[in-house]
């Protein structure tokens, strides 16, 4: 059973952390950022596909992948690996290409740090945490491959403030 | 990059003023204004304007005073002075920490009779919270599929 067990967003430092719970090991959980062919099958959503073309992941390596659109646009992105400890942790610099693949200097980076921890009773904790350098890094990295998060709760009272709040 | 999927209506204080000076009327171009309504040079105004109420919003925010502020404000309008009795602090200061939140869109000012009243404005709030929930909502999306991944994998060793 696969479950999002926390998610701390915070507006202030531009961070957003995930943590999940997996039924597998963490071993195995590794293989899903490891393995560029298990990486694009949960990468993008279904209709904005990931197509990873380089995946090297040692410490100063780059993963290069692209994303392609219902009216087959590719939006390519980039990867550079911050710090690697296989299969625990993963840091990464997380970018955006144009259309040869080439990085982008002029768009902004965040960075992502994947922690894999056994649970104790079985399963492991995944957490991702982003942080981008400002506000505006953050909507144009949101924005890519950003389909399905178009649903997101407009409607709701905002989880911001009552968590800032209850933090104060 | 690819705004072409943004497809965020704008806030609607952001977007009259917007619009506005494009010349444009509200309703021809508010549904999707990232999505090919507008051309491109425009579309880069209305994103140089958006991100500008998106500073001051999290500037706004970044301070408890007003956080509280504007907790209150939300529940219902208040006069400055109620809200200043409730602060360890000058009624110019509070007056200063309004304006901020006036400033941002957070808050509207009203009068009514002798009164000055406040009331929190729930729609730039959710403006502030949007960029948060996308990106979970990316993630949620992730999560799930690897779920799916897994459990398929599951299957598939059962059933050999």
């Amino acid at each position: 059973m696969t479950v999002v067990t926390s998610i701390r967003k915070d507006p202030e430092a531009l961070t957003m952390e995930i943590t999940a719970e997996l039924d597998a090991t963490v071993e195995r959980a590794w293989q899903l950022w490891a393995d560029p062919r298990q990486l694009e099958r949960w990468w993008g959503p279904p209709t904005f596909p990931a197509t990873f073309v380089d995946h090297d992941l040692a410490v100063g390596g780059r993963a290069s992948y692209f994303m392609t659109g219902p009216d087959g646009d590719r939006h390519h992105g980039w990867w550079q690996v911050l710090a690697i400890d296989p299969p625990k942790r993963l840091e990464l610099r997380d970018g955006f290409a144009d259309e040869h693949g080439t990085p982008n200097d002029a768009m902004p980076t965040s960075t992502m740090v994947v922690t894999l921890t056994e649970r104790a009773g079985g399963g492991m904790l995944m957490a991702i945490e982003s942080h981008f350098p400002s506000l505006q890094a953050m909507e144009q990295m949101v924005s890519m491959g950003m389909e399905e998060g178009m649903t997101a709760a407009l409607g709701q009272i905002p989880e911001i403030l009552a968590g800032q709040v209850s933090s104060a | 990059m690819c705004w072409a999927h943004l497809r965020v209506p704008l806030p609607a204080r952001v977007s009259a003023e917007t619009l506005r000076a494009l010349g444009r009327n509200q309703s021809a171009g508010r549904p999707c204004i990232f999505g090919g309504v507008v051309p491109t040079y425009n579309r880069m105004v209305v994103d140089q304007l958006e991100r500008e109420q998106a500073d001051r919003v999290f500037h706004a925010l970044a301070d408890g005073t007003r956080r509280d502020i504007l907790l209150h404000t939300l529940d219902g309008p208040h006069n400055v002075s109620a809200l200043a009795r409730r602060y360890p602090m000058s009624f110019a200061a509070v007056q200063k920490h309004v304006a901020v939140l006036e400033g941002a869109g957070l808050v509207i000012k009203q009068r009514q009779g002798r009164e000055q009243l406040v009331r929190g404005n729930v729609e730039t709030m959710r403006q502030a919270s949007r960029l948060l929930d996308q990106l979970e909502a990316v993630w949620t999306g992730r999560i799930e599929r690897i779920g799916e991944l897994l459990a398929d994998e599951q299957n598939q060793g059962a059933n050999a």
